[in-house]
């Protein structure tokens, strides 16, 4: 004796439809918990990916040399001389230069100082940096030149500035060939740059960047901020970090007083953190999910108490116990899908309203949370009306059947 | 073909226990009409539970056509009721949002009968209790007799031995109750047997055999021999 499913699917569905309020709120429970997973991972999801374009946008196959050791060491010369770490200097960054798996290095200093022409001024971001740094930042220059591919140690008078820079300080006047102020010096405008945007919290149009020879002297201070390396290939990466560190560690007496990071591994971690953050709130959404199917057990076991008379004519028509637990759980099974497939729709109209609102925030269900999202719904709603399925399988017909 | 020996039936009620059946041994002929009547209280709805396999005896033999139905499983006898005993109650027991129909048709969906085939046995019941014009009405939308009609085509759907009717005119007037009971008769004369649970002496009377319950034991059993006209 076996029910057809389409008789199975058509009574449960008839059963729903005969009460269109109780399963109307049951559907948006569902769909409520649903379109929560979807909107919640997918905004974790556009923060790990904003995070990660971010970071590509720093450069490609990048390695980065940060002066002192963040590491905790054991014992070293330094820690039992009471030693601050070396100046990472102009002359360590030339000596990066000699390998073949090295394709640039970009010697930096960052600093702040006031930048003023003609009795406007302004705080400005100062870069301190070489003719290398434009290509591997991947920036564009809007008018002019790039500082020049001169000695790295020739503190030549130039600079070259963004284009709020511009706009503030120039307004409508040719800005190529003036001279402006910083600090207490003066630098001709070689160039403008095109780019736009931030990078990594810097403003790209609100900075000046002169050459690292000169903002040493201008900060007076013999040390890099950074040395930035880039390797000719993402291969190419840990060799190089390898030497660096070896190079360094000869330039510097033999102290490990350098910490060299990779791209890669900072955007590793970031991508690791941003991608718990997604599965958490995902989880904590999936709860709404539970109370959905907390819900649809509730409504079976009233269902099946208002149906107790007709389970009892099923029972007597020759239904057996299975196909009572059947009928119940595919009612279960329709609504929870059903709303599961509501909620699919409403979460995905929720992150185009997202993307809409907050462009930068790359808004994108992804894919693991879509299917995991409609399988807990289904998976939970049919959880809980086995409790119900079993307390109407076990209901005595003769008592089901003499009640009016 | 039904054999009931030594049937008894106890409820526990609190700390007593109450002999709905005490001991009820009875033999009914395929085919039979019977009767049973008795006051409220008296066991002949138990009876009839227990002849139906809706409940179990405490203790006795029950054979149906010659196999002991009694420790069946809950599976196997469920296909006995489907297959062998068609039911019609005091309060109709249709499923409101079905029409008349698909009511009928829910014993074929439980037997899983293709739907080319319920279509056509639905129409021929349904034409046979004289409903075939209301088959998509909803039973809110039909008489109380038309709807115990839609019971009974149902009932018969499967082609019982038996038929078994619990106060089948209780909740009908005169004319409707005596439309339905005339529907069961054809349903008899062409060879089903009845059975019929009842308190009222008009109904029970007309059935060839009656049997008077009470206190949960056959009081009388009286074959009248006339056929009725």
């Amino acid at each position: 004796m076996h029910l057809h499913s389409r008789d199975i699917g058509h009574f449960a569905w008839g059963a729903l439809r005969s009460y269109p309020g109780r399963t109307f709120l049951m559907l948006l429970a569902m769909a409520i918990g649903v379109a929560a997973v979807i909107v919640l991972t997918a905004l974790g999801e556009g923060a790990r990916r904003y995070v990660v374009d971010e970071f590509s946008a720093l450069g490609t196959n990048l390695v980065i040399v940060i002066p002192g050791r963040s590491e905790t060491g054991g014992l070293n010369p330094s820690t039992l001389m009471g030693e601050t770490p070396r100046d990472l200097t102009i002359a360590d960054a030339r000596a990066l230069t000699r390998s073949v798996n090295v394709r640039r290095v970009a010697p930096l200093n960052v600093g702040q100082a006031e930048v003023s022409w003609g009795g406007r001024s302004r705080e400005v971001v100062i870069v301190g940096a070489t003719h290398e740094y434009l290509a591997i930042r991947h920036w564009k220059l809007g008018q002019g030149r790039f500082l020049p591919a001169a000695k790295w140690e020739q503190a030549l008078p130039v600079a070259v500035i963004g284009s709020k820079i511009r706009r503030e300080l120039f307004g409508p006047r040719r800005a190529l060939g003036q001279w402006l102020r910083i600090g207490d010096r003066r630098y001709r405008v070689i160039g403008i740059l095109a780019s736009r945007g931030r990078s990594i919290g810097v403003d790209v149009e609100d900075l000046v960047i002169i050459p690292v020879a000169s903002a040493l002297q201008l900060f007076n201070t013999p040390s890099l901020f950074r040395i930035l390396v880039e390797a000719r290939s993402r291969e190419a990466i840990a060799p190089v970090k390898r030497f660096i560190v070896d190079t360094l560690q000869r330039r510097h007496q033999g102290v490990k007083d350098v910490t060299v990071i990779t791209q890669d591994a900072v955007l590793a971690t970031f991508d690791r953190i941003l991608g718990a953050l997604t599965y958490a709130v995902g989880g904590i959404a999936a709860i709404s999910l539970a109370v959905a199917g907390i819900l649809i057990m509730n409504v079976m076991l009233v269902a099946v108490s208002q149906r107790t008379a007709e389970i009892g004519l099923l029972k007597a028509l020759g239904a057996t116990r299975r196909t009572i637990s059947v009928l119940i759980l595919a009612e279960a099974i329709l609504l929870s899908g059903l709303g599961a497939v509501g909620g699919l729709l409403l979460g995905l109209a929720g992150n185009v309203v997202i993307r809409r609102i907050l462009p930068v925030l790359p808004a994108q269900t992804p894919l693991w949370a879509l299917l995991s999202a409609l399988m807990v719904a289904i998976v939970t709603g049919l959880l809980f009306s086995l409790l119900p399925a079993r307390r109407a399988a076990a209901l005595d017909p003769v008592l089901a059947l003499s009640r009016r | 073909m039904i054999d009931l020996e030594h049937i008894h039936r106890d409820f526990r009620v609190g700390d007593q226990i109450v002999h709905a059946l005490d001991d009820v041994s009875l033999h009914i002929d395929a085919g039979d009409y019977v009767s049973i009547m008795g006051p409220s209280g008296s066991g002949k709805s138990t009876l009839l539970n227990i002849i139906g396999l809706l409940d179990r005896p405490t203790a006795g033999t029950y054979r149906l056509n010659g196999r002991d139905v009694t420790d069946l499983s809950d599976t196997e006898q469920a296909e006995v009721r489907n297959r062998e005993i068609g039911f019609v109650f005091q309060a109709f027991h249709l499923v409101p949002r079905l029409n008349a129909f698909e009511n009928v048709e829910l014993p074929l969906i439980l037997a899983g009968v293709e739907p080319a085939e319920r279509q056509r046995r639905v129409r021929e019941a349904l034409a046979a209790v004289g409903l075939t014009e209301r088959a998509h009405h909803k039973p809110d939308q039909l008489s109380g007799g038309q709807r115990q009609r839609v019971a009974i085509a149902r009932a018969t759907i499967m082609r019982p031995n038996v038929i078994l009717a619990d106060e089948p005119t209780g909740n009908l007037d005169h004319r409707s109750g005596g439309e339905v009971i005339r529907t069961l008769e054809e349903l008899n004369a062409a060879g089903i047997a009845l059975i019929v649970v009842t308190h009222d002496p008009l109904v029970g009377e007309r059935a060839r055999r009656q049997l008077h319950m009470l206190d949960g034991r056959l009081e009388r059993d009286l074959q009248t021999h006339h056929a009725p006209a």
